[in-house]
């Protein structure tokens, strides 16, 4: 089809008293340029102009037209915008009859407006951005009454939620889970073991380690450490699926049925990761000083039975109860905080991204500031 | 404007396709000439749209040919493939318009990734085919804000973006109210009639089918494979295939598939 080459496109201008025609040559094809150039209708309106008044029709001979498709559509619609309103009246008579038959579609074109100019101020920027931020509070103190409420209805019995959905939700927090936060916790408490070596064996303290690694992975690292990892894995998958359920009108098809969303979508993921969590911490903070302990015997010449003996003397009991409270906690904060980013997301594909980063962002920074008041209040009770 | 010919713009030989193991059409034979509107139709689930991606190169037939003008299409290479793909324009079920840009810029992006034009013409182009469909007023609006019709022009705007040779249209009047769905097959014609374009539709539904189209295949789920050819209107008036005449003429169909419609679909 394309096997003969391209003419190149051209028109002259001819006078016949009062008609001006356009004489169109060559081939005009889109690809090769639109014809919409603001050269050639210029040209043409300034040679209608310079006979001040006399040309009354603009007219047009395609003889010499060769292949045509959008790019004479767009020269044709151009000229027209150019002529509206002054005296020369476009005749679109001597045109293809198939250009004629599109052109009579477009027949209305408005020009396009000027899509609105998004240049803000500082001060603008600064402003949109607190309003932001105090809806942020607001939405997460919706959902915290949200959770008490249903969690109220939950132990009353009065939840409708499916089983499968609990248990595949379940699995996922729970042993799906397993793998990174191995991975994650046995480096850290690794890690932490050769921090504390640089600076204990100074004193001649190499055994306190132990105290070290165990009181540190207990309190504080693996309930921190497996919360960021849940909440990048686990509380973005949980965004992403309802945001993407929310374009496909699902969450809308279940409102219109009349099933509570947040029983049905947000407590099957709420309860197995708060359910979850603790258990996850647990594991973690043995895999955790597991790591410890690899490092200390293997590099740093410290007896299994007194890495064992010292841990057990430091960790305690009480120490264990503090993680589980907290990492229950958190499990809370990052299905809620997942859920409600997937919830409140838009409809298109971009939506769905941003919703997963919300909820990760939340879920993280949430996390580390829950974590620092509980540090607050222990310091204060002296726990 | 190029003259009206009979030379065949896809010419489909012995095509078998389905995904993986499963085939879900085999032996499917038919020529599209140029400047024609031809019908790709069958009952739901009986591979319509799975033949139309096997025709725009979205999924590689298990046997046979497809000869877009004279190129054999999967035998070429992924340049040529990709050369010849450019000629086409391809509108899907939903629209698919790319929900993170504006109406004008969904028209845009071809002309923007496959022509050197400048600015300028680039937005001169893309405004004349939303005012082809009728949509010269949405240009700046999100897709979100658009109606499913106004979507499905957006769609249709933007597959005519770089001026294709064949327009494939999966599905253009589903979903739409008789009358949008009326405006849609005009305008179909009309931009046939005016680009000289070849138009290949999937569809089923009957007004349209009869109204537009010159010529078409109709495949069956039951049998895997094609079972009349003809125009639509041809069809409806002279196929005696029970099943051919019981879509055709919205009759119910003989009993067997009465029998089946109730429970199971998936014999075959």
């Amino acid at each position: 089809m394309t096997a003969e080459p391209l003419a190149e496109r051209g028109w002259t201008v001819r006078i016949d008293d009062t008609r001006l025609t356009i004489c169109l040559t060559g081939d005009w094809i889109a690809r090769l340029g639109s014809g919409a150039e603001p050269g050639a209708v210029s040209e043409i309106v300034n040679a209608t102009n310079a006979e001040a008044g006399k040309i009354s029709v603009v007219g047009f001979d395609a003889d010499g037209l060769g292949r045509w498709d959008s790019a004479l559509l767009v020269f044709v619609v151009a000229l027209r915008q150019a002529l509206q309103g002054d005296s020369p009246k476009l005749d679109e008579a001597g045109l293809p009859p198939a250009a004629c038959r599109l052109l009579a579609l477009t027949a209305d074109v408005v020009p396009a407006s000027e899509p609105p100019a998004d240049h803000l101020n500082l001060f603008e920027r600064v402003t949109e951005w607190l309003i932001g931020l105090w809806a942020g509070v607001l939405d997460v103190m919706t959902l915290v009454g949200d959770t008490v409420l249903r969690s109220g209805a939950a132990l009353r019995g009065k939840v409708r939620m499916r089983r499968e959905d609990l248990l595949a939700c379940t699995y996922d927090a729970g042993i799906g889970a397993l793998p990174i936060v191995t991975v994650v916790n046995v480096l850290v408490g690794g890690i932490l073991a050769f921090v504390g070596a640089v600076q204990l064996r100074k004193f001649g303290a190499d055994i306190y380690i132990a105290n070290l690694v165990g009181l540190a992975m207990v309190r504080e690292m693996a309930a921190i450490m497996t919360a960021i990892v849940m909440s990048g894995r686990t509380g973005g998958a949980y965004a992403a699926h309802i945001a993407t359920m929310q374009g496909n009108e699902e969450v809308d098809a279940l409102r219109a049925i009349g099933v509570p969303i947040y029983d049905y979508l947000i407590l099957p993921r709420v309860v197995a990761l708060t359910c979850m969590m603790p258990l996850l911490y647990l594991y973690a903070s043995a895999v955790g000083i597991f790591g410890g302990f690899v490092v200390a015997v293997s590099m740093l010449n410290i007896s299994p039975e007194a890495f064992i003996e010292q841990t057990r003397a430091s960790v305690g009991g009480s120490q264990v109860l503090f993680g589980l409270a907290k990492s229950v906690t958190f499990g809370t904060l990052i299905a809620i905080a997942g859920c409600r980013s997937g919830l409140n997301a838009g409809r298109s594909a971009a939506d769905v991204g941003r919703a997963a980063t919300t909820a990760v962002v939340v879920g993280i920074v949430g996390v580390i500031a829950l974590d620092a008041v509980f540090a607050i209040c222990a310091n204060t009770l002296d726990f | 404007m190029e003259t009206k010919s009979t030379e065949p713009k896809l010419r489909v030989d012995g095509l078998t396709f389905g995904y993986g193991a499963k085939i879900v059409q085999h032996d499917v034979s038919f020529t599209v000439p140029e400047q024609s509107i031809f019908a790709i139709m069958g009952g739901s689930g009986c591979g319509k749209s799975t033949l139309m991606k096997a025709l725009i190169g979205l999924l590689r037939p298990s046997a046979g040919t497809i000869h877009v003008g004279d190129v054999d299409y999967w035998a070429a290479t992924e340049e040529a493939r990709t050369e010849i793909g450019r000629r086409f324009g391809v509108v899907f079920q939903s629209g698919a318009i790319w929900s993170s840009m504006t109406a004008e810029d969904n028209v845009a992006l071809p002309l923007r990734m496959f022509t050197a034009l400048d600015d300028a013409s680039i937005r001169a182009l893309a405004q004349l085919k939303l005012s082809l469909v009728g949509l010269d007023a949405a240009t700046s609006v999100m897709p979100a804000a658009l109606s499913g019709g106004m979507r499905k022009r957006v769609g249709i705007a933007r597959a005519l973006a770089l001026d294709p040779d064949i327009l494939f249209l999966d599905e253009p009047s589903a979903g739409l109210d008789p009358i949008s769905a009326r405006r849609l097959d005009d305008l179909i014609l009309e931009l046939r009639d005016g680009f000289g374009m070849t138009v290949v539709m999937v569809s089923h539904e009957l007004p349209s089918l009869l109204a537009i189209c010159d010529d078409g295949i109709f495949l069956d789920a039951e049998s895997g494979t094609a079972i009349a050819h003809g125009a639509p209107k041809v069809l409806r008036d002279s196929c005696d295939h029970p099943t051919v005449h019981a879509f055709m003429t919205r009759e119910r169909p003989p009993n067997k598939q009465t029998q089946n419609a109730g429970g199971n679909h998936g014999d075959g």
